[in-house]
């Protein structure tokens, strides 16, 4: 039985809508486990996009290294971090740019969740 | 007979992989989470545990989207770590138990629980630091089986489904022939959340009930939809089910033996438990 969805602020549930619509991009980033995918990417990143079939948003989010768009264009967070670490981003780096504030503001806001 | 000695439940933050390598243990950002293990250590060193059944969640490092099992057995003689993408390093490989691991898909599936079973299985960082944590000489001193249950794909299994499935696991350990020491550790959350504007989100007092719940009223999660997991713990915080199933493997009156909380590493409430059975 389905029953209707709660709406979570700031969130897109990754499911199978969002899978169908990420699939390709999701599958190039799950290819970044691999040393020989991340460099084949880096060396020719249009190519290794065209391999994997990626539309024009995805296209597009990739170039811009935005991971809201790269969410709205089906992407998962488990398999963008592995596109995020090509760059050497960490967690406080995406949430900074996620969250439109400094790596500063971001890692303060974490801190003060604990008191 | 096997018996379950206790459950250790921990958080799994990639970013302790690199504390860990980079020696970082009594760095000022660090202490306050590395400072939870010890107790546990001595715990462990007190009952040497001869297996470990870790509950976890792989991160598309064993499976992907392709084929996306909601809840999956390790049924291998051995399990290595591997590259993961963004620069960890990769740890020492773990001894698989067959003959436990066989049991337990046997006795689960009969017990209408459709564990896919994986002969091969590379494991991420959801289970390899907890292990790394819990033994710093990655020596390993246990075998073990891996558990893993989905939480990439929404929707997730029930917490309500997972309470449950960590019965059917109890319940298959104590009717296992071998005399067996077992550990089961839940690994992951608390809460989190990676991605969206949203990103960030904690909920310290949710973490805080849900942890007492689990002496106190171990099912008052199950009260709660995936999507509602979300809501008060946020997206990664759904891996809370790791600790629930593995909390529920224990039956009769639980003792918490130990607690560390710890707010944030990365960007997560870090949390560890050790329960064992009351006397």
């Amino acid at each position: 039985m389905k029953s209707p969805h709660i709406k979570i602020p700031g969130t897109t549930i990754f499911d199978g809508s969002e899978a169908r619509r990420g699939y390709a991009l999701n599958k190039m980033c799950y290819s970044f486990n691999e040393q020989a995918g991340r460099d084949e990417f880096l060396k020719d990143e249009d190519a290794y996009c065209a391999k994997y079939g990626l539309n024009a948003q995805q296209r597009a989010a990739v170039a811009a290294k935005n991971v809201l768009q790269l969410l709205a264009a089906g992407g998962n967070a488990y398999y963008l971090a592995k596109f995020g670490g090509i760059f050497g981003l960490d967690m406080q780096d995406i949430g900074a740019q996620q969250t439109g504030v400094s790596k500063d503001e971001f890692k303060a806001k974490l801190v003060a969740a604990g008191k | 007979m096997a018996k379950i000695v206790g459950v250790v439940t921990t958080s799994h933050v990639p970013a302790i992989g690199g504390a860990i390598h980079k020696g970082l243990q009594t760095d000022a950002y660090w202490k306050p989470f590395f400072d939870g293990f010890p107790p546990v250590r001595e715990w462990l060193a007190k009952v040497k545990p001869d297996v470990a059944i870790v509950v976890n969640n792989d991160h598309g490092l064993n499976f992907f989207l392709d084929k996306m099992p909601t809840f999956a057995i390790g049924t291998a003689p051995e399990y290595k770590n591997a590259d993961e993408g963004w620069g960890i390093p990769v740890l020492p490989s773990f001894k698989g138990n067959e003959d436990l691991s066989w049991h337990l898909a046997e006795s689960l599936i009969g017990d209408e629980f459709d564990m896919v079973t994986c002969q091969e299985m590379v494991v991420d960082h959801a289970f390899t630091l907890p292990l790394a944590l819990l033994y710093p000489d990655m020596n390993w001193p246990l075998s073990v089986v891996p558990i893993n249950i989905n939480t990439v794909l929404f929707p997730t299994p029930s917490a309500k489904r997972c309470y449950k499935l960590g019965q059917a696991i109890g319940r298959a350990v104590e009717a296992f022939e071998q005399d067996l020491k077992v550990l089961v550790i839940g690994t992951g959350g608390l809460s989190h959340q990676l991605e969206g504007e949203r990103a960030g989100f904690i909920n310290k007092e949710f973490d805080i009930k849900f942890m007492d719940s689990l002496t106190t009223d171990p099912q008052w999660a199950t009260q709660y939809t995936d999507r509602e997991l979300v809501a008060h713990a946020g997206t990664q915080g759904i891996e809370l089910l790791n600790w629930l199933t593995a909390r529920a493997t224990m039956s009769g009156k639980v003792t918490e033996v130990h607690r560390n909380f710890h707010i944030p590493i990365s960007n997560t409430a870090a949390a560890t438990m050790l329960l064992e059975h009351a006397v």
